[in-house]
Order: structure tokens, then sequence, then C-alpha cells
């Protein structure tokens, strides 16, 4: 379009420019801050210039907060998270769209809720199940009369008890039981023309041929986006990993950044936990570049 | 090779019905077009033979097996879709042999009988394509391929050439017909496109509002058609159609203004009637002829080969189809001449041909 | 929005949705319910039973001051929070959707704060802001003093506020943007036909058609302020100082972890959980809305 708005344009690109500054301001002083040796980090101003300590500032916090193991858990937890999310969401999405049982609808509504309360406003009672995460079927058992007829008869008395914490499944488990990637697949699937899967009848697919045959590979971008979202989502948690981890041996990388946060007293060791910081945070970053079509493609795909 | 017997088929959803009890036989090798309106029921019927839908209601047998129950793939059908509904993520090979993938038939047979079908189609250079990479005359031969591989009992098209421009889709009628020829299978063709169906054709279906109208060789459709319906809905232009009333010793056309004379043939005084009569069959005279109807042009359609006339006859729109040369002018006065064997006369209140009139028609004193 | 074509058999349909239903009856349904029995007896920290009080827990924290200080914390930091989140990201987007020179510099770097965990960008915030380094303690060296969220409850506040509001210009930029490119270019060109400016056609075209997402975003946002803020706070300001960044969340989790008051926390959690669930309700009545504009 010919338009000459010199005056707005101008505004425009200073505008921009600004909030560019502001975005990238905290990872450039982060980043700088890494580098510098204990007195300048301090320096009020501390100076933009970046100092000569980076890999030895790296190295301590990588020593100190142990973060080898931690950035592993937290590939763990996140890559489980995101498979487990991509997996189970399709079932379920495939379920709700493809078929026409008694009570679907309710089953629509039963998982359309979850959407709605996060994690963290039930943290106290999920961490009793994730105490042992057999609670609630021992409970029902309890509850019916079950336990009581089993011993009963057979006289073993039932005491169902799986705990999960300090371990992958429940760190991983409570995160995935959500439908954020249910409605996602659904939204695609709805998309789909009715020919495709009548051809498939046609040519004698039955219900589980389609879904691995044909639904599966269409789904492969969703399956990106989706996969993406919940890595990034899972690797930044933290109230969860920090209820359920008591053992440093299952920590994720996020939650160490509480050791790293200077004691008051003595200068604080700022150059430290940036190098921390900036480790911390360098992996999801990468995904966010790496996979920004996928990320904004999925976000957006939510939304409906 | 099969043969087809639909008995009394119906089909409702919810609470609306589509399909309103049909009876047909289509006969075993045979080419059946089934047209009509879109919303006529036409495609839910071809999915109901198919096992798409489920049948409310009536039977239908293929090869004198009831196939009410049985799903898609155990009818012996094979479909071609409106929008192809080819795989995306397959390639050209992988679409066409995906069913007997499904039928577990051995990957090295797979290839063979891949190859043959992508021989007769011409679509050897486009195997390894995806589907994306196609032209839509190339996507419509895949999905053909599709269908064929199975060696399927009966053929079921699904409006096929909606998609395609104009030119490709004659080209694609005419190898349809030409396949059909060779393999000699049974095949059910859906449309709303008259000229589709009556070419493609050994036999035509009509249908309307969830009934059939008619069934017959397109010639038959043409030239008699069974009801109202059936003669505007086939031909273009339409038919033109002119409201009259029996009366003694004739029949008032156009609100009174013109009158035919002929026999009654026991109809009561009163019947509402339609007279009908194909624009190419109207032949232009000078005004004033004697027999003629005198008119008023409208607007000259200019087709190339020929054209059509809009004219105002007593204030209802007419129309007159021609392949003379002629230069009217609008407003100019223009003589129409109908000959008797081209009327068709239906029934205002049913819609249904009355041919009594037909042999007792005299010269019409318009 | 329903399929017309389906598979018949019920049981395969079920079966592929039974881990999903397993999961969350486990972790979802059973931990929610436990919450509402919780809240309605007194527990015990450590086992040993538990006493039903029916509506005392909840009665005995809404007569606590502390609590009602946590809701009008969390209440300042959300509205607050999400309003300079949103105007900053609608602002941004809005400019770099008139596609000038370098816009696709803009689109690509003002996403990556939605990459960033909370509590590392509160990390970072924390040396930014910090009192005595950093770079806000420039302010103390002119007038000392001014600022030091570590004793000030507004500065503190002030903090997270801009931690979060970091991280979610971000978040709503991306959906700014996407809901700015679905506009249809011949409907910007119509109104530029029409003899409507830049800025007016904002205003007459660009906006309205973008209000859905701005009710969508204002949920999500406020939704968020409530749980995503916790990393922030824990990390920054660990509730202080005297109580004053003592958000909702954070307040549970201290409650029931750390003061072993389980009944207090899940009655908290009870109030927080129908907080959202009005908001979700409140986003649905406008979801139906936006249906109108297709």
């Amino acid at each position: 379009m010919v338009e000459r708005t010199p005056l707005l344009n101008f505004f425009t690109h200073l505008i921009l420019f600004i909030g560019f500054v502001f975005c990238v301001a905290p990872f450039l002083i982060v980043a700088i801050a890494a580098s510098h040796n204990l007195k300048d980090v301090n320096d009020v101003p501390m100076s933009l210039l970046p100092g000569s300590d980076f890999w030895i500032n790296i190295k301590t916090a990588w020593v100190t907060a142990d973060l080898g193991p931690k950035l592993l858990n937290s590939f763990i937890v996140a890559g489980g998270v995101a498979a487990g999310k991509v997996i189970i969401s399709a079932l379920t999405a495939f379920s709700i769209v493809y078929f026409r049982f008694p009570g679907r609808m309710f089953m629509f509504w039963l998982i359309f809720i979850t959407l709605m309360l996060p994690l963290e406003v039930r943290i106290v009672p999920t961490y009793a199940v994730v105490a042992n995460v057999l609670s609630p079927y021992q409970a029902i058992l309890d509850l019916t009369g079950l336990s009581w007829l089993i011993e009963k008869v057979s006289g073993v008395q039932v005491s169902l008890n799986l705990g999960l914490l300090n371990s992958y499944p429940g760190l991983i488990l409570p995160l995935v039981a959500t439908a954020t990637g249910t409605f996602l697949y659904r939204q695609f699937f709805l998309t789909l023309p009715d020919e495709l899967t009548e051809a498939a009848r046609m040519d004698g697919a039955g219900p589980l041929r389609f879904f691995i045959d044909i639904l599966l590979p269409l789904s492969r971008n969703n399956m990106a986006a989706l996969g993406t979202i919940m890595f990034l989502w899972a690797w930044n948690q933290y109230l969860w990993p920090l209820l359920i981890t008591t053992d440093q041996s299952h920590a994720m990388a996020v939650t160490e950044l509480k050791q790293l946060i200077p004691n008051v007293g003595g200068t604080p060791e700022w150059h430290i936990a940036m190098a921390g910081t900036l480790i911390i945070m360098l992996p999801p970053l990468l995904v966010v570049v790496l996979m920004q079509r996928w990320i904004v493609r999925g976000l957006v795909a939510t939304e409906k | 090779m099969a043969s087809i017997t639909i008995r009394g088929v119906k089909k409702n959803y919810a609470k609306t019905q589509v399909v309103h009890g049909v009876d047909l036989d289509f006969a075993s090798g045979e080419f059946v077009v089934i047209l009509g309106p879109s919303g006529c029921g036409k495609s839910t019927l071809l999915r109901m033979i198919a096992g798409l839908e489920e049948i409310s209601g009536g039977t239908i047998a293929i090869d004198g097996t009831v196939v009410n129950k049985l799903e898609p793939r155990e009818r012996g059908c094979a479909m071609v879709f409106q929008n192809y509904a080819l795989y995306p993520h397959m390639s050209v090979a992988q679409n066409i042999g995906y069913s007997l993938k499904v039928a577990g038939v051995p990957s090295a047979e797979r290839t063979q009988r891949i190859q043959a079908v992508a021989r007769t189609l011409e679509l050897e250079h486009l195997l390894d394509r995806k589907p994306m990479a196609l032209s839509g005359g190339q996507r419509q031969r895949v999905a053909m391929g599709r269908a064929m591989i199975r060696e399927p009992k009966v053929f079921l098209f699904d409006e096929p050439l909606s998609n395609l421009d104009a030119k490709l889709r004659v080209q694609m009628r005419s190898e349809i017909r030409k396949l059909h020829r060779r393999l000699n299978v049974t095949s059910v063709f859906v449309t709303h496109d008259q000229v589709e169906a009556m070419t493609l054709a050994d036999r035509l279906v009509v249908m309307n509002g969830g009934r059939v109208e008619q069934v017959g060789t397109p010639g038959e459709i043409y030239t008699r058609p069974a009801s109202r319906f059936v003669a505007t809905f086939v031909g273009a232009p339409a038919m033109n159609m002119l409201e009259g009333t029996v009366e003694l010793g004739g029949l008032s056309l156009l609100g009174g203004s013109r009158r035919l004379a002929m026999s009654r043939a026991g109809l009561p005084v009163g019947t509402k009637v339609a007279m009908g009569i194909r624009p190419e069959a109207v032949r232009l005279v000078a005004p004033d002829t004697a027999g003629a109807l005198n008119a008023t042009v409208d607007l000259v359609e200019e087709l190339g080969a020929g054209r059509v006339i809009y004219v105002d006859l007593d204030g209802a729109p007419f129309s007159v189809m021609t392949s003379e040369a002629v230069h009217l002018e609008p407003g100019s006065t223009v003589g129409l001449r109908i000959s008797p064997e081209d009327m068709h006369f239906f029934s205002s209140e049913t819609g249904n041909r009355l041919d009594v009139f037909k042999a007792s028609v005299p010269e019409p004193a318009l | 929005m329903e399929k017309r074509v389906t598979f018949s058999s019920w049981t395969i349909g079920i079966l592929f949705a039974v881990p999903q239903l397993l999961l969350i009856f486990t972790f979802f349904y059973w931990p929610a319910g436990q919450a509402v029995y919780w809240s309605l007896t007194l527990q015990q920290p450590w086992g040993g039973g538990n006493i039903w009080v029916g509506l005392d827990n909840f009665r005995s924290i809404l007569v606590n001051a502390d609590y009602w200080n946590s809701i009008t914390a969390s209440l300042v930091f959300a509205g607050i929070s999400t309003g300079l989140a949103m105007f900053i990201a609608l602002v941004l987007a809005a400019l770099t959707d008139r596609q000038l020179a370098g816009s696709r510099l803009y689109r690509v770097v003002l996403i990556w704060p939605y990459g960033i965990a909370a509590p590392a960008l509160a990390l970072a915030f924390r040396f930014i802001l910090a009192p005595e380094a950093g770079f806000l303690s420039v302010v103390n060296r002119m007038w000392p003093g001014i600022w030091d969220p570590g004793l000030d409850g507004a500065d503190a506040m002030a903090s997270i506020i801009v931690a979060f509001s970091w991280k979610y210009v971000g978040y709503n930029f991306i959906f700014f943007l996407a809901a700015f490119q679905a506009i249809p270019r011949s409907l910007i060109e119509a109104a530029a036909m029409d003899g409507s400016g830049v800025i007016r056609r904002f205003w007459d075209i660009q906006f309205p058609l973008i209000t859905p997402t701005i009710f969508f975003l204002l949920v999500i946002n406020i939704t968020e302020s409530f749980q995503d803020s916790f990393g922030i706070v824990d990390i920054m300001t660990s509730g202080g100082p005297a109580n004053a960044t003592n958000l909702m969340v954070y307040k549970i989790y201290s409650d029931g972890f750390k003061g072993l008051d389980y009944s207090g926390a899940a009655a908290q959690s009870i109030i927080l959980m129908l907080l959202i669930i009005l908001l979700t309700i409140f986003q649905f009545r406008f979801i139906e809305r936006r249906v109108h504009y297709g």
C-alpha cells in the first residue's frame, strides 16, 4: 500500500526499539554479570563491558549447585511430560472426536474442567496422593466395603501403597494430568475432512489402523507444537518439583536457583548466581529460538 | 460385476427424513447416473450403498446379498470422492496401494498391482509424488486408481468431477466412460451436472426431495420427462412453462390472454395445467405470422454457436434458443412458432406428466 | 462442532480414553475432592484422624487479617501486572504488524521471554533491581535509601510486578500478533480506500476485531498471575517484607507445607479454585460472543 507517514514510522521504530532493548537487556545483563569477578559485579552501576571470568564463574556455579545431574533430571522430566502429553492427548482426542459412545459428553466435560484448575491451586491434596498414589483406590475399596469383603474371604488385608515422592513418575504424571493437549488435537481432528475417514473405511481400515496410518502421521505438526510447549512448561515448573523432591537425586535445575541466591552478609556472589541462571535459562531459550514456529502455532491453536 | 437391488430404502437424520422409500434396480455392468439438485438425497443414497451411512429402512442388496449390516470393506464397493480424499502424507503409490496393505497383500504383489493400475491411468511417472504436488486432473486419476486396484464389484462416484475446470471435466468424463467400457464394472455416479449425467449414463435416475422422479435412458428423460421437475431440471436453458386452466374445448393460457384449442381428454373444467416447451423447440418467425405468437425481446445472450433470446410473452418470461444468425434489438417484436408435438403437459397439482393431451391436440389457435 | 463420520465400536473408543481418565481421576478429581473434604475437617498433620468442623476453617480464614492482606496483594499484583503486560504487548504487536523494515527481527526476539522460567528471570531481576548492586542501585547513590525491596513493601511489590510483566509481554505478544495477522489484509485496504489513516484504522477496525483476544488474554494473565507468580515470589521476596508480597498460592504453600496447617491450606485452595472458576465462566461468556466475528 502506498502510504507516507514519516512521523508515525519514526515513532513505530522508536517504540519497537525500546521494546527490543527492554526485552534483550536482562539476557545481556545476566550474561555480562556472569563474566565479572566478585568486585566488578558489585560495582554500581555494573560495567557493561564483559569481564574475563566467564568460564570460571560458569564452572563454579555448575559445581556449587551440582547442575549436571539436575539438568539431566530436568531433561528427563520435561521430555517425559512432553512425550506423555503428546501420546495421551492424541489417544483421548481420537476417542472424543471419532466415537459416539454413551457418556461421551460427560467425559468431554470431565476432561474439559481440568483445564480450569492448575496444579498450583491443589498442591496440598495432590501431594498427599503422590505420597501414596494408590490411596484413592484404597479409599474407594474401604468406602464400598470391598476391602472388608476381600479380607473376610481371603484373609488378606488390602493395603495398597505406592509412594511416588522423589521419583520421576511422581514428577511427571501429575503434570500430564490436564487437558491442554487434548483440545489442541481435537481442534485439528475436527478440521480434517470426513471424506478422509470414509476413504480409509472404504479401503478397509478400522479405527486402530486409521489412527496409526492416517491420523498420527497427519498430526506431526501438532505433535511438534504440543511437545515443544509442554517441554518448556515442564522445564519451567518450580513449585511441584520443590515439594516432592526432598531428595537431591531427583531435584530439577529450576529448583536449584534457590541455592544460588547470594547469602545476606558478606559481598553477594552475584557473578556466580548469574552464571547459574544463564545455564538454567539457556536450554528453554534455545528451544524457543529453534522451535519458534511451532510454539506460536501451538499456542495460538490452543486458544480456540 | 454385480447387480444392485434397492427396495424401500429410507434415511432419517434425527427428525428429518432425507430419503423417502426408494426402489431401484441396477443391472450388472450398467453405468447409472443419479442426477438431482443439491440436498435431494442422491449422495446419501450412494453412501448407503457404500456402507458409509446406516440404512434407516428398507434393504440394499448387491448380487442378491443384503448388505445392510455389512461394513464398507465387506461390500466389495470402491468409491471416488468429490474432493478425492487422498491421504496427504502418502505418496501416489501408497495411496493407491493402501487398501491392499490393509488387506495384508504381500508387498511384491502389491507393487505389481500398483504398477498395473498406474499404467492404465498413465500415472507411472508420478508414483513417488505426494498428492500436494499433483494437478487436479492427476489427483482425480489417483483417486480412480485407488478405487480400481481393489477390483471391486461396484464403482461409486460422488460428484468426482465437480472440482475440475471445465476443459478437464470434459476430458475426464470421456476417460471414465472409456474405462467403464473396458472394465465393465457396475458403476453408480452421482452428480448435479446434467451434461455430465447425459453424456455418461446408460441409465439416468433423477431424484428430487428424497424421491425418485424418473428412471430412464438420457434420451427418454429428455424427450418424455415424467414430471414438471424433471422437465425443468434437465435441459439448458430450462423448459418454458406456461400456466393454464382447462376450459370447454381448450386450455386458457397466460391468465386468459391466449387460448389453446384441444379436447379436454376427460379432465374437468377448471383443472390447473402447465404447458411446457423447450427453448430449442421454438421457432422464430416474422411478427404477426399466422399461427404464431408475438412476443417482445428482452435480452439476447450470444453463445457463439447459437443464441438464447429472452422474450416477454404477455408478461410471462419465455426463452428461445436458435442457431440461426438473427439480429434482434431489445424491445423489438418477434413471432414464435410452437408445434403441438413439442408440447409437454403437466398437472399443476401433482406435477405429473399428462399424456392424455398429446394425441388430441389440434392445430393451436393461440 | 461434531464429526459426521465416526466409528461404531464403542469399546475401542472408550479404551482410547482410559489412560487420560485414570490420570485425571488420580491426580485431579481425587485431590480436588480431597481438598474439599479437608477444608471441612480439622486435619492432623501426620495422620492420626480428623474432626468434622463444617465451615469453621473458612470462618477462621475469613476473619484472619493476614488472609485478607494476601488477597489484596494478589489482586494488586494481578491488576497491575496484567494491565502492564497486556498494554505493552498490544502496542508492540500493533506496531510490529505494520511490517516496517526490521519487523521480522522484533517478531523473533520479543517472544524470547516466554521461554524463561519464572524463578530464573526472578533471580535475574533480583540482581538487576538489587538495592546495593546491579542497576537500579544507581538511584540509591543519588538519594540513599529510596529503593529497597528488602525493606519496603511497595518496592518489593513493584519488583515482582516488573519480573512477571516482562515474561508475559512475550506471551501476550504472540497472541496479539497472531490476532492482528488474522485480520484479512483486504479489510485494511478497504478502510484505506475509504480514506482512513493508520491510527484511525487501528481504532475503527483492528482494535474491535481483536477484542476477543484481549478478553482471552485478560483471563489467562490473571489466572497465570495467581499461579506462575509462585516462583517469582519465592526467589525474589519470599513473601516479604512483612507479608507485602505474600500472594495467595505462596500463602497456601507456606501455611500447608511450612505451617503444616493442611485444613487451612485446603480451605484457601477451595477459595482460589472458586475464584478461577468464576474467571473461566466469565471468559466463556466472551468466547460465545466472539463467535459472531467468525
